[in-house]
């Protein structure tokens, strides 16, 4: 008990020393480096992310305006896998954190005890059972195995709760914010707001299970309007909802965040590699609580800006990456205006 | 002053002709108008029992439904549109869950064996206030016909409350209108009344009704487990009686508690919740704690190892179970220290649960151990428990639940505690007083059966949703991704063990009424010290006319 009021003390004392890019490596410098090495190639990222065949007929009407067609799902990331089944891989650092406290001390730990005391048992029933041992003895007490199994556990627990807290304080020092998306819950679809690329909306239906079937999406997972976010930008997501409580969660991300009417809540994530990662709404929310998925489609930054001007947005000259990506592939630099916004952070509060 | 508290009692709970200890009234008036605590158990039990029944046919309905992907049964069973066959989805899970709490576990474990042996184990000729023992078991009927009525009238995009047994706003306000949600509401205001009485006569009862020597640290763990237990819901139940009513005004009179868009709060509804649901899970898990002891020492001839730490644990769990509901709520967005604080008084409450098992482990140490059928329901409690308690644990974790919350992983844990634990315990109650309470030997055979059926089967149900939820399945769907079809379809196998198991519940039930011997007055020999085993089987319709003194 004392032990872990300690590490209360000393896990709020961690929270307030400033924590600015202390999760991320160099959060502000990385991306522009990737952004450069793709933009000097356009095409190649678009078919690494796509398979071959992304190109041809199958391209569904609604992406018609899309410069880049959608990407593809892969087997076994970003979504369910049908051959094991743990946690899917993670694409994000605090993803990576998360799994790896989980992996590497949870899981050890709450197994080794569950065999403890699974053999403590097979080992007593077979030595004390009544053909053995026909008189029991009659010891009612021993305190000094009563300290000890109190003071054990806390012990245990004392090595669980210092990661927890790295790990919770890792979830919540974002480095700064280089787009901002909200995510709106509705019955039964989730629209995206893009306030920093000059506020146009997205409303992301489930594709019925035909569609799916044609596209090579997973059943229940695909939607018509992906959300697309550069590589190696960290996004912070402003989670709300028009109507009831929704829950917006991506499994290889290691997000989730309740979508609460009157709310704006506020979660992030950064995924440097380029693909198409699904979630799906976790709170219930009524009939179809289990058909508003989500698709998170992860695109290099030229594609990015490229897929902006294609929705009618603009991108802001705020973000060095995405400034970047514009002069060297110069799909759409003739509408941007850079100026007309201010830094994507302050936009949020 | 225990003592002619008793007495007084015994007077006025008896029939007005003579004392003959033995005299029973008619039917309608022994069974609708019952002061007797045997009695009122036994309707309790019945009533569970029942419950149970539909509570279990649920999950069978659902976990049919979930042995493939896609939908296969649920458009027929609702006979309307694709909406109303998932509205149908959201009504199960609601009445499977309500049910399950306040109409299974909760009357079983307090209103059955609590009223049955409360008095008995302290040497009471009766509860303290019997007319009021009554009444909390009728409110629970009209409140069950509530439940079971709501189904059948428009609860928004379908028939019934399909809100979640959380009945978060504004899913349940504006999200729900019709009857239903309104409907259930009331179910819950009668059932959470029928609690707070119940739990007001077991406090009176076990502090002023003790035999003479009885003190309170001689009293069986299973009476301290009904003492905390009534604690937590006399404390936790007005609580969620005042969120009720504000979702109804909200729902009917225009007030705005919970709708943002006057100004009200919808977290505010999960706060006041969840406040009442952390300490509902430690009330629905701790009259088990209690059963099991008794059984561990009466199976191992051996009294109870560390007694006082034992009852202290179920105290301390109390009470910690008060100060940790907001991990319930850890993506509502709470701040980090919120999460932080309620991450680490969590796991807090793993140390006195930790000093229950081991308890348990050390009263077997140096026992003499026999694996009746109620011995095996008490040790498959304490390592299902302990699966359940670990999970517990991880998801602590405010880190770590961000990805699990609102999964499988979620439905695997508390399944683990309530469906491996809490029904466990209410087993290996059943199977150890069944002798005692209806004068009848259970087939062991039949009892042996059961467990191991019922054992394996619900480890073939629940285990693999640790997997599903890893993976993100979430909780609540009809359907799911076709890649989660291999876990469910084994979980949902599993079930079918789990009814066959169910067969031999029920087939042991009538064995030992129709043909079973009868009990002697204790059937288990030297390890049952309890007073209850002092009596006949079954007990006399008033016992203790001369009170048991305990030394």
């Amino acid at each position: 008990m004392k032990s872990l009021l300690k590490i209360l003390v000393a896990a709020a004392a961690l929270g307030l020393v400033p924590t600015l890019a202390v999760a991320q490596s160099s959060p502000a410098a990385q991306p522009t480096p990737t952004a450069a090495e793709q933009a000097q190639l356009p095409a190649a990222p678009t078919g690494e992310a796509a398979a071959p065949e992304a190109a041809n007929d199958d391209a569904p009407a609604t992406a018609k305006a899309v410069p880049f067609p959608p990407a593809k799902p892969v087997e076994g990331v970003g979504q369910p896998r049908f051959e094991k089944h743990w946690f899917q891989p993670q694409v994000t650092d605090i993803g990576k954190e998360g799994l790896w406290f989980h992996d590497i001390i949870l899981m050890p730990i709450i197994t080794i005890i569950s065999f403890f005391v699974l053999g403590l048992m097979l080992w007593v029933m077979f030595r004390y059972r009544r053909a053995r041992n026909p008189e029991p003895s009659r010891t009612t007490h021993n305190t000094f195995i009563e300290v000890i199994w109190t003071v054990i556990p806390v012990i245990i627990l004392v090595a669980i709760a210092l990661p927890s807290i790295d790990l919770l304080r890792a979830q919540y020092s974002p480095p700064r914010a280089d787009l901002t998306v909200k995510a709106i819950g509705n019955q039964w679809f989730w629209t995206y707001q893009y306030p920093d690329n000059g506020d146009f909306e997205l409303v992301s239906n489930m594709l019925p299970a035909e569609e799916d079937a044609k596209r090579g999406e997973p059943r229940l997972l695909g939607v018509d309007e992906r959300m697309v976010v550069p590589a190696g930008a960290t996004v912070k997501m402003i989670v709300t909802s028009n109507d009831v409580v929704h829950s917006w969660g991506i499994p290889s991300f290691w997000v989730k965040m309740d979508a609460v009417p009157g709310r704006l809540n506020e979660t992030w994530f950064k995924v440097d590699q380029p693909g198409l990662y699904y979630g799906q709404c976790y709170e219930l929310c009524g009939a179809r609580h289990g058909f508003m998925p989500i698709a998170v489609e992860v695109v290099p930054p030229a594609q990015f800006a490229a897929w902006v001007a294609s929705k009618g947005g603009t991108m802001t000259g705020a973000k060095p990456a995405a400034a970047a990506a514009e002069t060297a592939t110069a799909p759409a630099e003739a509408t941007v205006t850079p100026a007309s916004a201010p830094a994507p952070e302050s936009k949020a509060h | 002053m225990t003592d002619t508290t008793a007495h007084a009692f015994e007077a006025t709970g008896g029939h007005a002709h003579h004392a003959d200890a033995d005299h029973k009234p008619g039917f309608f008036a022994r069974w609708f108008m019952s002061t007797n605590h045997k009695d009122i158990g036994t309707l309790y039990l019945l009533f569970a029992i029942t419950a149970g029944i539909i509570g279990g046919t649920i999950s069978g309905l659902m976990r049919l439904e979930l042995a493939e992907p896609g939908i296969q049964y649920l458009q027929a069973w609702a006979g309307g549109n694709e909406d109303q066959a998932y509205h149908l989805w959201n009504v199960f899970i609601t009445a499977h869950g309500l049910i399950m709490v306040f109409f299974m576990v909760m009357p079983a474990m307090i209103g059955g064996f609590g009223n049955w042996f409360v008095p008995l184990m302290i040497g009471s000729p009766d509860m303290a206030f019997p007319r009021m023992n009554n009444i909390s078991f009728w409110l629970l009927v009209p409140s069950f016909m509530l439940l079971l009525g709501s189904q059948f009238v428009p609860g928004g995009t379908g028939n019934g409350a399909g809100v979640g047994w959380t009945v978060y706003p504004p899913l349940s306000t504006s999200g729900s209108p019709g009857p239903a949600v309104d409907m259930a509401i009331f179910s819950l205001h009668l059932a959470g009344a029928s609690s707070i009485l119940g739990a007001i006569n077991f406090i009176t009862t076990i502090f002023n009704m003790r035999a003479p020597g009885m003190t309170l640290h001689k009293m069986p763990l299973f009476v301290w487990s009904i003492l905390v237990t009534a604690f937590l819901l006399l404390l936790a139940l007005p609580v969620l009686a005042g969120a009720i009513t504000m979702l109804l005004t909200d729902r009917n009179f225009g007030t705005a508690f919970f709708d943002a868009t006057n100004g009200g709060d919808p977290l505010l509804y999960q706060h006041l919740f969840w406040f009442f649901g952390h300490p509902e899970v430690y009330i629905m898990i701790l009259p088990g704690f209690g059963m099991v002891s008794q059984v561990v020492a009466t199976f191992s001839r051996k009294p109870i190892f560390g007694y006082l730490g034992m009852a202290y644990a179920m105290v301390a769990i109390g009470v910690i179970g008060f100060v940790v509901w907001a991990h319930h709520m850890f993506l509502v967005g709470l701040d980090f220290n919120t999460k932080m604080y309620f991450t680490a008084a969590t796991m807090v409450i793993a140390v006195p649960t930790g000093i229950k098992i081991f308890s348990w482990i050390a009263t077997m140490w140096g026992g003499s151990l026999s694996f009746k059928t109620p011995m095996m329901w008490a040790l498959g409690f304490i390592f299902m428990f302990t699966v359940g308690g670990v999970t517990g644990v991880v998801l602590a974790n405010g880190g770590i639940d961000n990805n699990v919350h609102d999964t499988y992983y979620v439905v695997a844990h508390f399944h683990y505690v309530l469906s491996l634990g809490a029904v466990f315990s209410l087993f290996a109650g059943w199977s150890y007083w069944f002798p005692k309470m209806f004068g009848k030997l259970q087939s062991e055979l039949l009892g042996q059966l059961h467990f191991w059926l019922f054992f394996i089967g619900v480890n073939i149900v629940f285990f693999p949703m640790h997997f599903l939820g890893m993976e993100g399945m979430q909780r609540r769907v009809p359907d799911y991704n076709d890649a989660f079809g291999d876990w469910n379809t084994i979980a949902s196998s599993g079930f079918i063990l789990v009814l066959a198991g169910m067969a031999c519940f029920f087939a042991n039930i009538i064995y030992a009424l129709v043909a079973g011997k009868k009990a002697p007055d204790n059937p288990w020999g030297e390890g049952a010290r309890t007073l209850e085993w002092t009596l006949s089987s079954p007990p006399p319709f008033h016992q203790y006319e001369t009170l048991p003194r305990v030394d």
